[in-house]
């Protein structure tokens, strides 16, 4: 038995899970169009690599990766390509995404594709790329691509793996029913995953104490593995990732800093079993375990749903009730954010789809005034005052919003479940954060360009000061001259100065052509000087990936490096198409 | 189909500020009983009085600045101010008393500051401390307990109090009297152990005076409720008992003449547990984090033996309450809890690095 840790704070809203966890993992029907967002991952965008028109198979590849912090997206079924345009995306704006559109042939034909069963022999870089390569990202939160998060580099070792099978949200049970099914293979993707991170001390499984069949399944799996599977008492949050860190652990992941930083990976089981398919079957990330659930549908289960399915799909197959509810959430009743329509499409991280009726979840009472009552402090797991945070974020005061660590803030929402005046807390830091995102962003931007205008008034000044400078030198000279020639006018011979003139001339042309260097010499200097951006640029990505996924406030001051070294390299790679052409 | 668009969090815990507020009223019941039973009828007419007053002028208040009548009532937050001032006034009281310290709670010391969750004070001790150096007199006069009545008098009936508090006729001798805390102050030149021997008040009593020790005994088991049902953490109410139990035995001066009272009767007298578990948490004025709560509370403790000991008033809790008020954002900018991943405490003035 592993000794657990307690956070402070957390709430135990009712959790809702039997009704969808008692008939197994189910299958729909394949849709006639899936839409496949490009962008499912924290990261760039996927690029297109097919038409429209094209044919594709099960597990093709349609969209390749653009740059490191980036995955490649597969078909996840076969059919025709039937649109590539933008198309509205699980996101909490309603915003247009581009997307590719799958019209299915409805024969779901597997592409040809190869596992390997002997990873132990395979290289964890080959292994990295296998896992990149499957398009698979974190299936429990942001969707951090998990190559990258498995290449924490040489200089951060991996001691402990971290295995979240918390589930702490209300309602969902995708990983519970997967845990349940599916034990043998996870514990197999566990098991890749300790190969890739040169085999960890610790191997954990978190989950907690309200999931036991999940809890009885994997004890056969992971008996002599060297996997324990640690038990703990049912709270939210206790699957936000640094809550996990430390109830495992007793250990803080630092404010701003990535669990490689400590030593640590933590990865979703629902990724594991992904990793297993990839590299044990060869198969891509085309569907995951979704939970259907609330009261506004007529069946209540979980299903291995493709991604790119409609969710109007899964409503249509679970006798969804429109009079019923008012709401339809994606993710928990936590954590989870209302859908603008039902046209959207599962992701990869789409854990759940929630529609309550009335009855479950109401309409917000309207907020009263905050009375400081301090119940949003008792149940936050940050150690935060909410009560403060609002205060300040009311009045825009980002310098004690700071000061209050409002980026320590993980938007877990205990402070308004408890706040007993309705207050929307957590929509009041989501702004505020943005606020102050915002404002740094413009902060340097400014800094930059105040930096190029001292840096041309600078420029101007000197050039300026050269040419008072060699004005004096030549007025200087003249007199000189004048007082020289005024001393001796017959000793001025014809040949000196000519000869002068053409030494300097002779000088001159030496220098240019010292200067001048063999094209060759220029290419190759252009090329290397790309390979290095290119370095650049890949390390300048990932520092924004991670900053964007430990909720960093040096995003703008990243993103904004990252765009200088894009230039930069683009500067290079003209000069060289230039050069070359 | 288009859906709603909400933000998370979708579910919400069936707490309300109103249900909040109820439980607090609630949890005076055991006060007010012990207050009825010791001193008469006069404490259920004060809250009477004070309820229907703060009422209307929160109605007014709320219309004039143009808001929800209905939805603000419906907060119970006057209800709670009139009750608490209600039960700190002098039981048969004049009603004129009542009246203006609650028309003062409610529109001066609340509305006027923006309402609910705006004011820097205590509404409930702004409008006591008014009426104290406003009215001293009428604010002084207790009713005696039940034990130390003369022989053959009661306390007045319900009619006759009532009758007391409109002014139409005057309470008989001997139903009024000294408070132990009175007692300690004006009985320089005798021994702690004297003064338990000659007065009535304390050798009628168990330990801290009769009739108070059971009104503090009973508001100590309505606070228990509200915390067993964590309406506020315990921070705030052990920091002010602790402190003024630790004054009391600092300065207990081994019960010499000038000793200021025993740590027992100034924790079981006055308004010490009524103070700490009803008055200093009230939120809103306080300091915010647990250990801001903790420091506040025992401000509070030190400030009412201070001024209970060598002040000029017998009882405290109300300037000492007020005093920390002005001190609350002050310990709030030094009490940051440390949050989850910093290895240090943060102070609420910190500028940004760099």
């Amino acid at each position: 038995m592993n000794k657990t840790w307690v956070t402070p704070g957390g709430v135990h809203p009712p959790e809702n899970k039997l009704q969808s966890v008692t008939q197994g993992i189910g299958q729909l029907p394949i849709p006639e169009t899936l839409v496949i967002p490009l962008s499912q991952h924290i990261g760039a965008a996927a690029i297109p690599c097919v038409e429209v028109g094209q044919s594709v198979l099960k597990g093709q590849v349609i969209a390749k990766p653009a740059g490191v912090v980036s995955i490649p997206m597969h078909a996840p079924t076969s059919g025709t390509v039937s649109a590539i345009e933008h198309r509205p995306i699980a996101h909490s704006s309603g915003m247009l995404a581009p997307c590719i559109e799958i019209t299915s042939d409805g024969a779901d034909t597997w592409i040809e594709h190869e596992g390997i069963s002997d990873y132990e022999h395979i290289s964890p870089t080959k292994l990295v790329e296998m896992v990149g390569n499957a398009g698979i990202s974190g299936m429990g939160g942001a969707g951090f691509p998990s190559a990258v998060k498995l290449n924490p580099g040489r200089q951060r070792p991996i001691d402990t793996l971290i295995v979240n099978a918390t589930e702490c949200e209300p309602y969902i049970t995708a990983d519970d029913s997967a845990i349940r099914e599916r034990a043998a293979e996870i514990v197999e993707g566990i098991k890749i995953l300790s190969a890739i991170l040169g085999h960890p001390h610790h191997i954990m499984i978190g989950i907690e104490d309200n999931k036991p069949e999940a809890i009885e399944a994997l004890a056969p799996h992971v008996e002599g593995t060297g996997i324990s599977v640690v038990v703990f008492p049912t709270k939210y949050p206790s699957g936000g990732e640094k809550q996990l860190i430390y109830i495992l652990t007793s250990k803080e992941l630092p404010s701003g800093k990535l669990p490689a930083d400590i030593g640590m990976v933590c990865i979703n089981i629902g990724t594991t079993y992904a990793i297993k398919r990839a590299i044990i079957d060869g198969e891509p990330l085309v569907s995951r375990v979704t939970t259907v659930t609330g009261d506004a549908v007529g069946i209540q289960r979980n299903y291995d749903t493709l991604i790119g399915t409609p969710v109007s799909h899964l409503l249509a197959h679970n006798e969804y009730n429109e009079q019923a509810g008012g709401r339809v959430v994606m993710g928990g009743p936590m954590m989870g954010f209302t859908l603008p329509s039902a046209d959207v499409p599962i992701v990869k991280t789409t854990n759940c789809i929630l529609a309550p009726s009335y009855a479950e979840i109401p309409d917000d009472e309207p907020a009263q005034p905050c009375i400081r009552c301090g119940m949003c402090a008792e149940a936050c797991p940050a150690s935060l005052l909410p009560q403060q945070l609002f205060w300040y974020a009311q009045a825009q005061d980002h310098e004690r919003l700071e000061a209050h660590n409002l980026f320590d803030c993980i938007e877990c929402g205990a402070c308004s479940y408890v706040c007993p005046s309705n207050i929307p807390l957590v929509q009041y830091y989501r702004a505020a954060k943005g606020e102050i995102r915002h404002a740094q962003d413009e902060k340097v931007k400014a800094d930059h360009a105040r930096e190029r205008f001292e840096f041309h008034k600078e420029r101007i000044e000197q050039a300026e000061r050269e040419k008072e400078e060699k004005r004096a030198a030549r007025r200087e000279a003249a007199l000189k001259a004048k007082a020289a020639a005024a001393e001796k006018p017959a000793d001025k011979s014809d040949s000196a100065p000519s000869s002068s003139a053409a030494d300097i001339i002779a000088a001159a042309q030496a220098r240019a052509a010292a200067k001048q260097v063999s094209p060759e010499d220029q290419q190759a200097k252009l090329e290397r000087t790309i390979a290095a951006a290119e370095q650049r640029l890949i390390v300048a990505e990932q520092k924004l990936a991670e900053a964007i996924e430990s909720n960093s406030d040096k995003q703008a001051v990243l993103s904004a490096a990252v765009e200088n070294t894009r230039q930069k390299l683009q500067q290079s790679k003209t000069k060289l198409a230039e050069l070359t052409a | 189909m288009a859906f709603k668009q909400v933000t998370s969090p979708h579910a919400h815990s069936a707490q309300s500020t109103a249900k909040v507020m109820q439980l607090v009223i609630w949890a005076t019941v055991p006060g007010i009983l012990a207050l009825t039973w010791q001193f008469g009828w006069g404490s259920l007419i004060n809250v009477v009085i004070a309820s229907v007053t703060a009422l209307i002028c929160e109605a007014i208040a709320v219309k004039m600045r143009g808001r929800s009548v209905a939805f603000y009532l419906s907060d119970y937050s006057a209800l709670v101010t009139a009750l608490l001032l209600a039960l700190s006034l002098p039981p048969l009281a004049p009603w004129w008393i009542i009246v203006v310290g609650t028309v003062f709670s409610i529109v001066v010391a609340k509305q006027l500051y923006g309402g609910l969750g705006y004011n820097p004070f205590n509404p409930a001790m702004v409008g006591y401390v008014v009426l104290l150096i406003s009215f001293p007199i009428q604010m002084t006069t207790w009713v005696a307990p039940l034990a130390l009545l003369p022989e053959g008098i009661s306390h007045p009936g319900l009619v006759e109090s009532l009758q007391i508090v409109f002014g139409s006729i005057n309470p008989v001798d001997g139903v009024t009297g000294a408070t132990p805390l009175d007692v300690f102050k004006h009985s320089s030149g005798l021994l702690v152990d004297q003064v338990y021997e000659r007065e009535p008040l304390f050798n009628l009593a168990m330990f801290a005076g009769a009739g108070w020790e059971w009104v503090n005994i009973a508001f100590l088991a309505g606070g228990l409720i509200l915390l067993s049902n964590r309406i506020f953490t315990w921070h705030g109410p052990l920091g002010m008992l602790g402190a003024l139990a630790l004054m009391s035995v600092i300065f207990y001066d081994s019960g010499s003449s000038t000793s200021p009272g025993t740590p027992m009767m100034h924790l079981f007298s006055g308004a010490s547990m009524f103070g700490a578990f009803f008055i200093l948490t009230d939120p809103v004025s306080s300091a915010v984090s647990n250990r801001g709560r903790l420091i506040y509370g025992a401000l509070i403790g030190v400030l009412v033996y201070i001024i209970r000991a060598w002040g000029n008033y017998p009882d405290a809790v109300a300037f000492a309450v007020l005093i920390a008020n002005f001190a609350a954002p002050f310990i709030d900018n030094y009490t940051l809890p440390r949050t989850y991943g910093h290895t240090d405490r943060r102070r609420a003035t910190e500028k940004e690095e760099g």
